[in-house]
């Protein structure tokens, strides 16, 4: 990493964290390394505490062009410490909500509102200190947007149509959005909790529950984490059989999301098919893996179980079947015009500012960052199949929708590569204890997905999960201003985030 | 978009045959509600979905039952976008405390006589996510529950076999033939 190799090699590199290196950095080097993101020279790709017997926080880094990955990890002996979200705002929602679980105090910080906790949960500082308080909800002070005519309408958290709970403040002048802000942790489980102290095995069911449409990606990013920790490697038909699974999640969603878009623009012909092709895929998977939504089936050292019998075949009549069908609806999408003139042009987020955000996924890659962490730093099977990762740079509804139908492409051939090279031998290795550190990465349908461990043996001593919503989230803030109120259902559609996901 | 509209009519629906409710979500209904109230809510149903803290997984499912192979409404049961029209609260999800008090109001808006399902296993008693700060636990913690529909998540044929339990009086009429 030879940007940030200077600053980071002022630190002192961590023994038994695999396989990307933790520094513990002076407060000097912290701070330069967030002045380097900030200006644009490495990406935020996770911060988060830790409040074991040393209190510190940790600051994940990418480098873009090499896939360079490494960990900052300050100590915190007061509690403190200086601000990322002063230098970089994408920081700020993970700070307040270091601050809110863990009780370390970001110091300098821009905004320090809580961020997850409301004041229902009878503790303070759950994955720190702990204390038990009295429950004392308090009023939550919304960003003022101040002008003649504007008025406010506050949506959620309970939405029109069966999706997650969220609160969304629209500050709106006539029909236009002048301010959005998103008030999320409604579905705050605490999850992270739950998973210090608990074995492996509970761990991943815990990971494989963060969030739902994600369950794959969920579990193969934790099974990287815990076994680079223990210095294994899952063999080679187990991690064939994830990719299988991650890319009919992939294949699921983004069907799925096609047509709830288009929906949302009131165009329901485009749901109705493509909720048959997303059917016509759980319903494969279901026959394959034995569960629908594939929960379960990764775990650390390999999978649950091999691939069924006929699996092979029920997959290449599914990939038969969308090769069909798909291609038709994709025309039927892109001659239109009455949908395209909802979709296009609408809800735009800015080449910028996804960079400076790192924002992954179709969000990402509709306005120009063609990251995906299949190709960097790259994992198997990926780095032998041949695929490539679609980027346009409108930034719109529309773009995010063509992403999405190249991914499906995509993945529709990946999944013939990894039917046609599959390798065989057995599906698991047996996990032996370790006392290592590990990160993990995954590609998920919605973008990258971040897992850290430290073990004990075998259960976790603290695991930290990263959803790709972190990074999303603020965009669509951003996406919805200028728009009518009415348009934000599609926008927000076309983002589709993970509330569960974020909230943990 | 003419091709695709002409290729429906000519094709086999694809709709399938409907399930019979499922046993165990009869006779649970049967010891929970009078009959006074089956009658009153009659033969259509309109369905509120309260997800109140779940992961995502219990939605996607129930999503699924308004494709074409369930059409949730041939039995006369619909989603509708305001618990004040509601008969029927479907409810995910271990209840966050965040969540506790917007299950509650959601409930306290919809008008009696009313039903509350208890969808996936995190809603029967808050599964994987019991005993976490940040969890009361199951639906009947908050708010009383009439019906469970156990899975994680219950697959559509699951959560279509006990909402037609809620049904069956007069199951016969309402479930037509394909
Ligand atoms: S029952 Fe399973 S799928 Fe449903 S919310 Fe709970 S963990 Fe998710």
């Amino acid at each position: 990493m030879p940007v940030l190799a200077d600053i980071l090699a002022q630190g002192q590199r961590v023994v038994g964290h695999r396989p990307w290196p933790r520094y513990q950095v002076t407060p000097e080097a912290w701070n330069q390394a967030a002045s380097a993101i900030a200006a644009g020279r490495a990406s935020l790709f996770g911060l988060w505490g830790d409040t074991g017997a040393a209190p510190m926080v940790n600051m994940a880094i990418i480098e873009e062009s090499s896939g360079d990955i490494a960990v900052a990890s300050l100590a915190c002996p007061m509690r403190k410490f200086p601000s990322v979200g002063a230098l970089h705002p994408p920081a700020i929602r993970l700070e307040r909500a270091i601050h809110s679980l863990c009780g370390l105090e970001p110091v300098g910080a821009p905004d320090t509102r809580p961020w997850l906790d409301f004041g229902f949960w009878n503790v303070k500082h759950p994955l720190g200190e702990c204390a038990p308080v009295a429950a004392a909800p308090g009023a939550y002070a919304f960003l003022p947007a101040e002008g003649a005519a504007l008025h406010q309408i506050p949506v959620g958290p309970v939405h029109a149509g069966t999706i997650e709970p969220g609160h969304f403040r629209f500050t709106a002048s006539g029909e236009t959005v002048v301010r959005l802000e998103e008030r999320l942790g409604y579905v705050h489980k605490g999850i992270e909790s739950l998973m210090a102290g608990a074995t492996i095995e509970r761990a991943a069911q815990l990971a494989a529950r963060a969030s739902g449409d994600s369950t794959v990606a969920y579990g193969i990013a934790f099974a990287h984490a815990v076994e680079a920790a223990l210095g294994i490697e899952a063999p080679a038909r187990a991690r064939y059989v994830r990719a299988l699974m991650a890319e009919l999640e992939r294949l699921a969603n983004h069907l799925g999301d096609i047509g709830a878009i288009c929906n949302d623009a009131a165009f329901a012909l485009m749901q109705a098919h493509c909720a048959v092709l997303r059917e016509e895929v759980l319903r494969a998977a279901a026959r394959s893996f034995g569960h629908r939504l594939m929960m379960d089936r990764v775990v650390p050292g390999g999978v649950a179980a091999d691939l069924h019998a006929d699996g092979p075949n029920v997959i290449r009549a599914l990939l038969q079947d969308i090769r069909l069908r798909f291609p038709r609806l994709v025309e039927l999408y892109d001659n239109t015009a009455s949908l395209q003139d909802r979709t296009a042009a609408a809800g735009v987020v800015s080449v910028d500012l996804v960079r400076r955000f790192a924002a992954s996924g179709y969000i990402g890659r509709a306005s120009g960052r063609g990251f995906d962490a299949r190709k960097t730093p790259g994992y198997a099977p990926y780095d032998r199949l041949d695929f490539t990762v679609p980027v346009l740079t409108e930034g719109d509804v529309d773009a995010r929708i063509w992403i999405r139908v190249r991914e499906v492409e995509q993945s529709l051939q990946l999944i013939e590569q990894i039917l046609a090279t599959l390798p065989g031998g057995p599906v698991a290795t047996a996990l032996e204890g370790g006392d290592g550190e590990g990160l993990g990465l995954a590609e998920g349908f919605r973008g990258d997905v971040l897992a850290w461990v430290r073990l004990d043996g075998l259960s976790v001593v603290r695991c930290h999960l990263r959803d790709p919503s972190w990074f999303q989230w603020p965009l669509l803030e951003s996406a919805v201003e200028g728009n009518i109120v009415a348009d934000f259902p599609l926008c927000n559609k076309s983002f589709n985030c993970s509330y569960s996901g974020h909230d943990l | 978009m003419r091709r695709t509209l002409f290729e429906s009519l000519t094709r086999r629906p694809l709709t399938e045959t409907p399930p019979t409710a499922d046993n165990a979500a009869l006779a649970e209904l049967a010891a929970s509600l009078d009959r006074a109230a089956r009658q009153r809510l009659g033969r259509s149903l309109a369905i509120r979905e309260v997800d109140a803290g779940s992961c995502n997984g219990c939605e996607l499912e129930i999503h699924a039952l308004n494709n074409a192979f369930y059409d949730l409404e041939r039995f006369g049961l619909r989603f509708v976008a305001s618990p004040r029209h509601a008969d029927v609260l479907l409810v995910t999800g271990p209840v966050t405390r965040n969540m506790r008090e917007a299950l509650e109001r959601t409930f306290n808006a919809t008008p009696e006589p009313k039903w509350v399902v208890a969808v996936g296993r995190c809603a029967a008693d808050g599964g994987v996510f019991a005993g976490s700060y940040a969890v009361v636990g199951g639906v009947d913690a908050v708010i009383p529950a009439d019906l469970h529909i156990a899975g994680c998540p219950p697959t559509p044929l699951q959560l279509l076999q006990g909402l037609l339990a809620l049904l069956a009086p007069r199951r016969d009429r309402v479930a037509p033939q394909p």
